[in-house]
């Protein structure tokens, strides 16, 4: 009941690539908008830059919601959606959709944290610089925070991983979907161990390559 | 100019409304260091938050450089703030650019071209004396230096107002004094009016031509700082020059408390009082300073009583304010205290031992 070595690379490669076109994508999806969403919601709690208790609590609500459910569920939940999104509820594209709904409030979240650890003063001094929010945004709060967001975007790669694996199993493809469809269905201990190594190496590569970045940017 | 009326800040509304500032009026003129000084917690940074736009008064007027800024729309704030230099305590530099870039910060919002910018930086760098350290992170920089950096990015855009919320507390002294020395210079060379926030007297007698006691949000005393120190009755004025409290009680010797300031009083009068008038001065206590620029001094004296008249007239001549301190005093001391004496007395009568302090105050007698 075990699959050769040298059947396990046509098996194993190609799913590795979904996994990482996957993650790819989602990140795209999650920075681009997570990021905005981080923001906000720092710069909209008292003493920020643009203090705001009712966005700040509905942005806040909606950005708990993404996170209360797990991503099984959601991904369950919302399939009515990604089909109308995707126009399909399997593959790689339809993964997209519940990774993404599920990234960007986490993400966010992250933004906001790192966000908070620069000095409130540093922001008042860009804009007793004359600078305009937007550039206090990009200049001092997120050039400031710049490592922290890089530890941020580390741990969001991570989660992500871990959610394409999980999106594998209802068939999104990958490596969670070799896992499930061999290691699982056909009890390929192989192929099983070979999916686990992957993602343990994966983990290990994308921590590693976060860690680097990080102190090089450090003064 | 900097010109601050009637302002009121309150924060918060309805039942959690917090009043910080109460009608506070401030003036400084072009070329002036304007101190405000206070306990923690009186309103200092509020206010100076209000003069930099940080913030919006609730009610009142503000006016810097002649413009009126209190009613300014959104937009407009940001063009006002240009008019005004803040530089904070510990100087709020970002962390992970150079003391150059710091100092680029306000040019590159502004949007000065690259040849500009690295001309005026060099410029900057060089008044405030850090040419060589231009590539230094802040970390790699002294407190001193990073306050250097920070005036020299609030100075960027040539304000012609300066602010600076204590600029110098965590400085060591050394530091201390080279910022208020830069500070004093930029004072006179570009004409700024300066708002300088503190809490120590020790900087407001150095650099301060005029000085706000601010006390629970309202302005409990103000004046130009010789004013404030001549005046044997100001508050402030005791504070800027501390006269420690004498205790000494001598049959037929009167306490004297004197205050002077300004260049007619002879710097020798003590020994005038001895060679020309015959008078036996006890010194009691002292405290001479220069203080914007003027010799400024409090002393207490000791005369016979007799010699009263004599002693006023002198005093009176050389323009040195002088007041009998009443008799007995509260605390006093019988002469010299015995060795084994308990300073513990819990409430010393005229003539028994003296609390603590006063033993200390007497044995700490300044020359
Ligand atoms: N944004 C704010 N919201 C509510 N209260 C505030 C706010 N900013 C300041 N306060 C309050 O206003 C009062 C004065 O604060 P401020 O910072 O002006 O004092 P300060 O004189 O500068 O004190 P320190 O010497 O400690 O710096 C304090 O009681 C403070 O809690
Ligand atoms: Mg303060």
């Amino acid at each position: 009941m075990s699959t050769d070595l040298d059947k396990l690379w046509p098996l194993l490669f190609p799913a590795i690539g979904q996994t990482l076109q996957m993650v790819a994508a989602v990140m795209v999806i999650v920075v681009a908008v997570g990021t905005p969403v981080g923001v906000v919601l720092h710069n909209s709690s008292p003493g920020a830059l643009f203090p705001h208790r009712a966005l700040r609590a509905t942005l806040s609500w909606v950005v708990n919601l993404g996170r209360s459910l797990p991503f099984l569920i959601l991904m369950a939940a919302i399939i009515p959606f990604t089909r109308y999104v995707a126009g399909t509820t399997i593959g790689v594209s339809a993964a997209i959709v519940p990774m993404s709904l599920a990234g960007i409030p986490y993400f966010a979240r992250l933004v906001e944290t790192a966000l908070r650890e620069v000095d409130r003063e540093a922001t008042e001094a860009g804009r007793a610089a004359g600078g305009s929010r937007l550039q206090v945004i990009v200049s001092v709060q997120l050039a400031e925070a710049l490592p922290a967001l890089v530890g941020s975007l580390t741990i969001a790669i991570v989660g992500m991983l871990e959610f394409s694996a999980i999106a594998g199993t209802i068939g999104a493809g990958g490596i969670g979907y070799l896992a499930i469809s061999y290691g699982y269905e056909r009890f390929d201990t192989t192929v099983m161990t070979a999916t686990i190594v992957t993602l343990i190496v994966m983990v290990q590569v994308i921590q590693f390559t976060g860690d680097r970045i990080v102190r090089r940017l450090a003064h | 100019m900097i010109r601050v009326e009637k302002l009121h800040k309150t924060f918060g509304t309805g039942t959690r409304a917090r009043p910080v500032l109460h009608e506070v009026d401030l003036n400084i003129a072009q070329g002036t260091i304007g101190a405000v000084v206070g306990p923690s917690g009186a309103g200092k940074s509020t206010l100076a938050r209000c003069v930099n736009l940080l913030e919006r008064p609730t009610s009142g007027r503000v006016w810097v450089a002649g413009t009126d800024v209190t009613d300014l729309p959104e937009r407009d704030l940001r063009h006002a703030r240009r008019a005004i230099g803040t530089v904070f305590q510990s100087a709020n530099l970002l962390r992970r650019r150079t003391a150059a870039q710091n100092v680029a910060m306000p040019l590159r919002y502004l949007g000065v071209t690259a040849r500009e910018e690295k001309r005026r930086v060099a410029e900057l760098l060089e008044r405030v004396g850090l040419t060589d350290r231009a590539d230094d992170y802040p970390a790699q920089l002294s407190g001193g230096q990073r306050q250097r950096v920070g005036i020299a990015r609030a100075l960027a855009l040539r304000p012609k107002v300066l602010l600076s919320d204590e600029a110098t507390s965590g400085l060591d002294p050394a530091a201390t004094r080279s910022v208020l020395a830069l500070l004093r210079e930029l004072r006179t060379d570009l004409d700024l009016a300066i708002l300088l926030i503190t809490h120590e007297m020790e900087v407001v007698r150095e650099v301060a031509d005029t000085a706000a006691l601010l006390r629970e949000g309202r302005v409990a005393e103000s004046g130009p700082v010789h004013q404030l120190v001549a005046d044997p009755h100001s508050a402030l004025g005791n504070a800027l020059l501390p006269d420690r409290p004498v205790s000494w009680d001598r049959p037929g010797l009167g306490t004297w408390r004197l205050t002077y300031q300004g260049h007619a009083v002879p710097t020798d009068w003590l020994t005038r009082l001895g060679a020309d008038h015959g008078l036996d001065v006890h010194l009691l206590s002292a405290t001479v300073e220069e203080i914007a620029g003027r010799a400024a001094g409090r002393a207490t004296i000791a005369v016979g009583h007799d010699r009263a008249d004599e002693l006023t007239a002198a005093l009176d001549g050389w323009g040195i304010h002088a007041e009998p301190l009443p008799e007995p005093l509260p605390e006093s001391l019988p002469g010299p205290l015995p060795p084994d004496h308990s300073a513990r007395a819990e409430e010393p009568a005229a003539s028994e031992p003296a609390s603590e302090a006063a033993a200390e105050t007497a044995a700490e007698t300044v020359v």
